[in-house]
């Protein structure tokens, strides 16, 4: 999403998805996952949407559809594709706004190719290519080169209907499964929505994530949206459906290796060897990323204080700078475990996260948890991972990890902000205090920030102090939560006055902002400055855009791209669903959700013409404009999404010689093994899934007695035909196993899942797949089965393979077989 | 508001002869003196969100000398309006849960059993860990001089079911020791 748009995050919002006149869900299962976000679908099917579901499961939310596709998992590349092909060869897409609105009349270099599977530019050695063909064409001016009329063969529009005329209907039913009279019966409804005036919603989550190929997956579903016209309009959009209560904000907080809070650049060694160096490769000449120095400037003060000077470049160096990671495959999860396994990584904090169950190939998760020195937990409850010296199987006595588990206080014992999957920033007030010493984790990491301060400050032979010793960190010894709030606001630093907005954020160290992203939320020195905390329903639009309930980022904005809403004349596509009025004799704008796009000047307060914004609906990207085509390397694998099969697969690729993903780094210690594709030892394809009464890992609900009696048991969905052929009953315990390792499970023999019939015309086979639920382990109230001597964790089997850009493991797509027990 | 039986029973009217329930009602005479005070009457009021998936419906919890009486969906919210899923109802059992963690757990190199240890112990103990592993892990500078300031020799991993402003804190102790390995649920 990042890639195309310009920021990686859910798009609308839940009460939104009720505004929308159909509703593709793909490669998630809200009813079952999301529940309550199920009530917006539901009231948008009482007002006449229609709801398609493409899952490789009969899931509860496909029990709800007016049409259901039943998918070959890791096969979405081919179903969009085939759509896209579709759209374009029945010329339904949005005209006006594919013209105005994405990079479809821009000029690719003449050297661009792509032939059998693979993109110019590729070296096999490195597994890499080298992106330099993947460009715009840019005139005199260095300013690209367009075809309004979007007839140049050699325009995006045309390049993009050129390639993807190979994923034909016939070519879908081969690769994903899919009968051709129901892929068009889906393509059909859903690109309905194409009409001006008419607004389409895709909802996905780890479905489409958790692929080898998840980044170009998910890129396929922003094609189809651009070429709809669906996006920044309410009831449109792409929404990720977010896992967890507060995975918004963890990523807009940066923990992850990468990015720094506010979706900046990590330095790195080679590219950001000085602060210049930094701002310089890192500030677009365009776009409103030009302000990137005043956000990072501001967040080196907000960490370093009155340490931070223009002498020092704001403590820059300060920051670590990234190398290349372990074998060069970076920092992210996979090398993380990688690299933990080969005994580099000697401490580890785990802040209420349970991998124990969750990591990929789970046996190598162990072995590397073993190979640390020391492992330090914050959480609830004791979890898998806290006693993974003692799971079964273990050589307890050999495991030299030091093990320290703090009691955590649960989300009723403190209070603070999280933001949900559309935006929302909510804060949380305490309702009780925690047991005994728990404490929160706000208060385990302001105790460990002021030990370590001390324990540097005293030590004279201490590795590099100055980081720590000067790090800003005047929380109180009981941090006070609105202190931290206001930071992360930003603030002047001369008279600490809060900041109204990341307008008011200097690059000169006059300003400190702890994520610029969430500057707004807080612009005030008191607790009624507090936006998160509003409580008022009021909503002017009707729309439900209730814009003075919490705060959303950014700057209370509730639907991003919103430009796209209106026609390049300023007219909403759809009258009846407008969030912006432009008055031509006045020129003048009414708004009733922020602008995404420029329509006031900050000096004179006169208003921007519509003609002004629709240069620029997309103003995070510096071409202003969404992309169908990816130029730069930005997304590894190619500008066009690309469909080539999981790692792990029963089938020959039918669309190229190029069976899987030609950049992903595939990992070559001992426990790394993956099965042949079509291995006959794994003839069955598995993929994992939730269920409505667990969560995640587990910890949350194995140990809550009411969630434990209603789904006490692992099990593995399997076809009546499976179940047949293995001469199991409804109710047996199976074993699953794959070339990493085996579980236990009981078999639930259901039509929910059903074999596949795929692959080249003359070449086409039947395939079963199974299913499992991977919330289950080894610890807790319940771990999934009678014995105390198994572990029921269904990530044992999966591989660990990952996305060539995230790293994000492909766990929706292995190989295994089914044994009776 | 005076809502009397009367009036109660009047306003509920003919949807409860349609359901065949009247008799049930009028022949248990002074019926509802006898249903209990609601659990919540006098409670304390807090609001919050759930801890669970991200739609982020809002939770009303009820307390009374600062115990836990009852967790229910927020009506006033607007994601919810008042429904939870079944892990949102369960949202008191978190709370009350004997299985919580009260005390810090140790588990020593080798040993095949937890100690409970004091809190202050295990943080500072902690802390010294932290520090010895850093400093003897860390790089102040690449082979081409450029300073790095890293280490990787310590990771940190999770931050998705907290507070952005323990993420916050967290994020910016994590860079200030030069830890790269940084990595939470997002990424799976």
């Amino acid at each position: 999403m990042g890639p195309t748009f310009g920021r990686g995050a859910m798009t609308n919002h839940w009460n939104d998805i009720a505004n929308s006149d159909c509703v593709l869900i793909i490669g998630c299962n809200p009813a079952e996952n999301h529940p309550i976000s199920f009530r917006w679908i539901t009231k948008a099917m009482d007002k006449g949407a229609k709801l398609i579901v493409v899952d490789p499961r009969f899931t509860r939310s496909a029990a709800k559809a007016d049409l259901f596709v039943r998918l070959r998992p890791g096969t979405d590349i081919a179903l969009m594709g085939g759509f896209i092909n579709y759209i374009l060869e029945n010329n339904l897409h949005q005209k006006d706004y594919v013209a105005n609105y994405t990079n479809a009349a821009f000029l690719v270099s003449k050297d661009f190719e792509f032939h059998d599977g693979l993109f110019s530019g590729y070296d096999k050695g490195k597994r890499a290519y080298d992106a330099a063909t993947w460009s715009y064409e840019l005139d005199a001016e260095k300013k690209p080169v367009t075809d309004p009329t979007l007839s140049n063969p050699r325009c995006i529009f045309q390049l993009m209907k050129h390639f993807y005329a190979r994923y034909t209907p016939e070519m879908v039913e081969a690769v994903t499964g899919v009968p051709k009279k129901q892929f068009l019966a889906m393509a059909a409804t859903f690109a309905a929505t194409g009409e001006p005036g008419k607004a389409g919603t895709l909802l996905y989550a780890m479905g489409g994530t958790q692929h080898s190929t998840g980044v170009q997956i998910i890129r396929s579903y922003t094609i189809v949206q651009q070429l709809l016209g669906n996006m920044g309009l309410p009831g449109g959009g792409i929404n990720a459906l977010r896992g967890e209560n507060n995975v918004q904000g963890s990523t807009d907080m940066a923990l992850l290796f990468n990015i720094v809070p506010g979706y900046m650049a990590i330095p790195s060694e080679a590219a950001h060897p000085t602060l210049k160096d930094y701002l310089d490769k890192e500030t677009p000449k365009a776009s409103f990323w030009i302000n990137k120095p005043k956000f990072f400037v501001s967040l080196l003060k907000a960490f370093w204080g009155d340490a931070a000077t223009p002498a020092n470049s704001f403590a820059y160096d300060y920051l670590p700078k990234i190398g290349k990671g372990y074998q060069g495959a970076g920092y992210s999860w996979i090398p993380l475990f990688e690299s933990m396994g080969d005994g580099g990584i000697k401490g580890l904090l785990i802040w209420g996260m349970n991998p124990a169950v969750s990591s990929p190939n789970l046996n190598q998760a162990y072995g590397a948890l073993a190979k640390l020195d020391w492992l330090a937990a914050f959480d609830l409850w004791e979890t898998d991972t806290a006693q993974f010296w003692k799971r079964p199987g273990a050589k307890t006595k050999d495991i030299k990890t030091e093990v320290f588990l703090f009691p955590a206080a649960d989300s009723l014992e403190k209070e603070g902000s999280v933001s949900n999957s559309g935006r929302w920033l909510q804060w949380r007030y305490q309702a009780v205090k925690p047991h005994g010493d728990a404490q929160s984790d706000l208060w385990y990491a302001n105790r460990l920030g002021l030990e370590l301060k001390k324990l540097y400050k005293a030590d004279p032979k201490a590795v590099f102090p100055d980081p720590i010793v000067n790090l800003n960190w005047n929380y109180g010894d009981t941090p006070d939560v609105h202190l931290v709030a206001k930071e992360v606001n930003g603030y002047t630093v001369a008279d600490k006055k809060q900041v109204l907005n990341f307008l008011g954020l200097k690059d000169d160290g006059s300003t400190a902002c702890g994520c610029w992203i969430y500057s707004g939320s807080y612009p005030g020195p008191d607790k009624k400055n507090n936006l998160m905390a509003r409580r008022d329903k009021k909503d002017p639009s009707g729309l439900m855009l209730y814009p003075t309930w919490a705060w959303a980022w950014p700057v209370n904005r509730r639907i991003i791209y919103n430009r796209c809403s209106l026609d390049p004349q300023g007219q909403p596509w759809n009258k009846d669903k407008a969030m912006f009025h432009w008055d031509p004799v006045a020129k003048t704008w009414k708004n009733l959700d922020v602008p995404d796009f420029k329509w006031i000047d900050p000096a004179t307060k006169a208003h921007f013409g519509p003609e002004e914004s629709a240069k620029a609906p997309f103003l995070m990207l510096p071409e202003g404009k969404s992309r169908l085509f990816v130029p730069g390397g930005a997304c590894k694998e190619g500008p066009f999404p690309e469909h080539y099969e999981a790692l792990e697969c029963p089938y020959v690729n039918p669309m190229s010689a190029q069976q899987s993903n030609p950049v992903m780094k595939v990992w070559k210690s001992e426990l790394d093994r993956v099965a042949q594709i079509c291995d006959p030892k794994y003839p069955v394809i598995a993929t994992t899934f939730r269920v409505t009464e667990h969560w995640q890992a587990g910890a949350m609900t194995r140990n809550l007695t009411w969630q434990a009696e209603m789904v006490p048991e692992m099990f593995v969905e399997m076809s009546p035909s499976l179940a047949k052929a293995k001469g199991v009953n409804p109710g047996d315990w199976v074993r699953v196993k794959s070339v990493r390792g085996e579980v236990l499970a009981r078999a639930n023999v259901t039509r929910r899942v059903a074999p596949f019939c795929c692959g080249k015309a003359g070449f086409a086979n039947t395939v079963e797949m199974v299913a499992l639920p991977w919330h289950f382990g080894f610890a807790g109230l319940i771990t999934g089965g009678p014995d105390s001597r198994q572990n029921y964790a269904a990530n044992q089997l999966a591989p660990m393979v990952g996305d060539a850009n995230t790293m994000i493991p492909e766990y929706k797509v292995f190989l295994v077989d089914v044994q009776k027990v | 508001m005076g809502i009397t039986r009367r009036t109660f029973i009047k306003g509920l009217g003919s949807g409860i002869t349609a359901l065949g329930l009247t008799d049930v009602i009028f022949t248990r005479s002074g019926w509802a003196a006898l249903v209990p005070p609601a659990k919540t009457k006098d409670t304390q009021v807090t609001t919050s969100i759930c801890p669970y998936c991200g739609v982020g419906c809002g939770l009303i919890a009820n307390t009374r000398g600062g115990k836990l009486i009852n967790v229910e969906g927020d009506p006033d919210h607007p994601i919810n309006e008042g429904s939870l899923c079944s892990k949102g109802q369960a949202v008191f059992e978190v709370v009350t849960s004997p299985r919580r963690l009260k005390k810090v757990r140790y588990r020593a190199p080798g040993s095949d059993h937890w100690e409970e240890k004091p809190l202050d112990w295990a943080i500072q103990t902690l802390a010294q860990r932290i520090k010895a592993t850093r400093d003897a892990s860390f790089t102040t500078k690449s082979p081409a001089g450029v300073p790095v300031n890293r280490t990787e020799a310590l990771a940190s991993i999770g931050g998705a079911s907290i507070n952005n402003e323990e993420c916050y804190l967290i994020s910016k102790l994590a860079r200030a020791l030069g830890i790269v390995y940084l990595e939470h649920q997002a990424r799976l």
